[in-house]
Formats: C-alpha cells, structure tokens, sequence
C-alpha cells in the first residue's frame, strides 16, 4: 500500500547565509501492506517524526519517492481521505474556537458528505472512540487529554482512511489512558482494517499494537523486525535500546 | 525521623474558589525516597510547589509544612528564598522552560551557586565541572557555554541533577523528570538519581506516572485521586497487594503493557517480584 524508496531529507542548519545542511534522513526503503501496523522506533532526534511527516505528504523529500497506492503522496487527490494524522498535542489539534462536532465534520464536510449523513456518522465514531453524544457541544478546552485525543482519533478514522499516521499520539497520556487507547486503536482496526504507522520512543506500547517494527537510528534504518522476533535482533544498537527498557 | 512533614494541606484556585486539594496529610522520613502517583489532575504537582511555595498567585494553600521541625509556611519570603535550592531542590519536568533560553547554561549555574554560597567564579566552575561529569555528561566546560536549545532534553535533566549534587540538598522533589524523554534518556537519568541518592542519602519526592520507574526507584508510594490521598504504602505493597481498587487499577493497566511485552520477548512474566 505504502512504499518508500530511497529516501532523504536534509534541513538547513541555521543561520541566515549558512549554505550548510543538516541531514535528518537518509536511504530509507521500506513498504507497509494493506491493513498492517509498522511501529517506527527511535530516540529523540532520529528523524522518525521528519519522516512520519514525508509520508504524510505534509513536506516533500528531496530524493526519493514515496508512492501511495502507487501514485505519489505529493498529490492531494491521492491523500484525500486515505491518509490521517494523529499526533502527540492534543491541545493544538482541535481548532479550539471549533467544537467536537464542527472539529469532526471539517473532513466530512471535505469528503462531499451530507450534513444529516455526516450527523449520524458523528454519533457512531464517538460511540466507536467511548464517548457519549453530549460532548459533541464541548470545546476543546473543556475536554481532559484523554478525550482529545480520543476526538482526535475518531476525526482521523471518519474518513475511513486506509492509513493512519500516529505520531507519539499516546506518549503525553497517562500510563492507564495510554492502555485505554491502545485497546482503542486495536478494536478499529478490526472494524476498518486500517494500517497504522505508529512512531513512538516507547517500546512497550509499540510491541502491544503493531506487527512490525522498524527502529530508526540517525536518519537511518537500523533494524526491520517482526514483532515476534523483537527478541532475537540482530544490531548492537536495538539490543542497547531493548535493554534499557524500564518494566 | 520525618524530614518533612505536611499536615492538612489544603489547596484552592482563589477565582473559582474550587478546592483542589482537600486536606491532604503525609510525611517523607530522612533517607527515604516517596513517589506520588496518579493521573493528570490529581494535584500531584500542586502539591510539589505547594512545598516549596512556589504556586502561582491565582491558587491558595493552607495547612502546615513542617521541614525538619521548622514550619515552612510561617516563613517569610526572603527566608523561603535561601531555603529553595539549598534545602529543598526541585527538578521539573521541562528541561527547556527550566532554564532562561537567553542566557547560556553556566549563567544559571553561577548565578545559583553565587546566592547561596557566595563561591567565585573558579571555583563554581571547578564542582559543576566534577559533578557534570559524574551524572556522565561529557565535556562539561562547553555544556556550560551552551544555550539551553543547543542541548537536548536528557541533557538538561542531568544539568539539573548535577546542580542539585553541588548544593546537596536535604531533600529533592523530582517532578516528572523523566516524562519528557525517551527510552534512553528516560534510563540514563533514573540512574543518574539512583546514583544522586546513594552519594548524598538525601530524601526524595519522586512525582511520575510511570509506575515501571516508581517500582525502581521509590521507597514507598503514596497514590492521589482528585487532590485525595487514597492509599499508601510500601512500593511492595503497592504494586502486589494493593488495598484501594484505583491503585490495583492503575497497577493492572501498568501490567498489562508490561506482560504483552514480556510474552513477545519471551521472558518468564510469572514471577512479580
């Protein structure tokens, strides 16, 4: 479904006349089937979220494609209502002078939905994400991290996306919303079969939900492994970085 | 002996006058290391700064705080000023919005170690230079030229540790220090204040939510809900034979990452310890 190739990116170091160039990204080849959940793993830094916002078509990679159902993420119509975003911030997600409803309706709306269709459709996802009617009225402000971030996954599923980018989406929750959501994520993808990229630091969660994972390590792929032989990796660093794992 | 001790901290938002934390009573004996655990909300931080007065002017406290028999509330401003820093240490959560993104880090330093101590130049250099490179941060003279930007969030955590080894404190108050960094920060740090209290035996309020490192690190646990105490207790206790039903939720949620975790890596998740 998703498949990425040879790709890099590079960032200007600073400096107003500093032709300098930092490289956050470089040869990165990897495909995600239809359906399946990739976890991107690495430390602060490491580029993952650079490159969860190339595959997201929100910034384009100087070398190498990234091709989406074989057409190029750089075309909206490709993107539109196949690919979503969730990400770590909550409190800057959801337009906060919108409410739950209005904030949910914008992709709706954007997808040509009718407006009593796109009711209904409202009501089911926030059933779907553990949230009554009545907050639809809320504004963002009144709603605890949890809910946002619930809001903010019903958003990104209303489309009925073939993909969801989750970037950090459950690092900034507590440790038992956090299990909440997870437990979430897992039951709608069932319903929808959608793919996930889950990129996170933390490896526990990542290992509870997806099938794969890729740890990334400056810009570079370090390691590919199914998530069942996550105990048998193979590079120095990812057996540094499982060993760190506090439990 | 109790090093410090709160007796009915109440604590409110004097808008709305909402009450966000009740009553709340608890004490931290010498040498011993207390976590607070509970989600967002639940007056974990309130708390902390309520120790050290430092709550914005909008939240209200009364009650009693008694910090080696010596009431910290009756304390004049000037007085509570020489206490924070060199008695009570507090280590926050943000790296980034701990310290002034205008100055370079050594300015901070300085300018702390100067008020409390009255040392020079050289020789604040000479300690932070021997207590940077104890908490593993390597070429501390060009840490102390950097901008706080210019480092990243593990590297400020260990800056403020090293700075709380220096003024030796008789008590830390961490909170949440390790929840903005990554796997491999988030270790490196947690040992670097296992190591802090090994060296110094200071006494430590440990704030986090993550219970896998409270389990590592606390001596006790005290768990809040809604600004309340519900339970405390010895972090065996806690996590194995926990009285109140939040706290054997919280613990269950926690063991439920963990045992999928353990099962994929093909551990023995039998045995709790």
């Amino acid at each position: 479904m998703l498949s990425v190739n040879q790709v890099e990116k590079s960032y200007k170091k600073g400096g107003l006349f500093s032709g300098e160039r930092q490289k956050v990204l470089s040869n990165i080849s990897f495909e995600c089937k239809q359906g399946e959940c990739l976890g991107i793993i690495g430390e602060s830094g490491s580029g993952k979220s650079t490159l969860g916002r190339l595959l997201l078509g929100i910034e384009k990679p100087d070398h190498g494609t990234i091709l989406f159902e074989g057409k190029s993420v750089d075309d909206r119509k490709a993107r539109l209502g196949n690919i979503s975003a969730v990400f770590q911030d909550y409190t800057s997600s959801i337009n906060p002078f919108y409410t739950v409803e209005q904030a949910m309706m914008e992709p709706l709306k954007l997808q040509g939905m009718v407006r009593q269709e796109a009711q209904i459709k409202i009501d089911l996802l926030l059933y779907q994400v553990g949230l009554n009617p009545s907050y639809r009225t809320k504004y963002p402000h009144e709603l605890s991290g949890g809910e946002a971030q619930r809001v903010c996954i019903a958003r990104a599923v209303s489309t009925e996306p073939k993909c969801i980018v989750l970037d950090e989406a459950i690092s900034s929750l507590d440790g038992s919303v956090q299990i909440q959501v997870l437990e979430l994520l897992k039951s709608l993808r069932e319903i929808y079969n959608i793919g996930y990229i889950f990129i996170t630091h933390d490896i526990q969660a990542a290992s509870y939900i997806c099938d794969r994972v890729m740890i990334i390590r400056n810009g570079q792929i370090e390691e590919m492994v199914k998530i069942e032989q996550l105990k048998d990796v193979q590079s120095a660093y990812a057996r540094k970085l499982l060993q760190m794992i506090i439990t | 002996m109790n090093i410090l001790e709160a007796a009915n901290l109440k604590i409110w938002d004097n808008r709305t006058g909402k009450v966000i934390v009740p009553n709340s009573s608890f004490h931290v004996k010498q040498g011993s290391c207390l976590a607070i655990v509970g989600e967002s909300g639940s007056g974990k931080s309130l708390t902390c700064r309520a120790i050290m007065r430092l709550n914005k002017a909008g939240i209200s406290q009364s009650g009693d705080i008694l910090f080696n028999g010596m009431n910290l509330t009756e304390l004049s401003e000037k007085e509570m000023r020489r206490k924070r820093g060199k008695q009570l240490c507090m280590i926050l959560q943000n790296g980034m919005r701990a310290f002034d993104p205008s100055c370079v880090i050594g300015v901070h330093l300085k300018e702390t170690l100067a008020w409390h101590f009255g040392w020079s130049r050289e020789e604040i250099t000479a300690k932070m230079k021997h207590a940077m490179a104890s908490v593993m941060l390597k070429d501390p003279v060009s840490v102390m030229n950097m901008y706080p930007h210019q480092l990243s969030g593990g590297m400020l955590q260990r800056v403020m540790i090293a700075l709380a080894i220096v003024l030796e404190p008789d008590i830390v108050i961490a909170d949440e220090p390790t929840t903005a960094l990554d796997t491999i920060s988030q270790f490196e740090v947690v040992e670097q204040f296992i190591r802090l209290r090994e060296k110094m035996g200071c006494s430590m309020i440990f704030v986090s939510h993550d219970l896998g490192i409270v389990q590592k690190m606390a001596d006790e646990v005290q768990v809040m809900k809604d600004g309340e105490i519900v339970e405390r207790g010895t972090t065996r206790a806690i996590f194995s034979d926990a009285q109140h039903e939040y706290t054997r939720y919280l613990v269950s949620t926690k063991l439920a990452l963990n045992h999928h975790f353990k099962k994929i890596m093909g551990g023995v998740s039998v045995a709790e310890r």
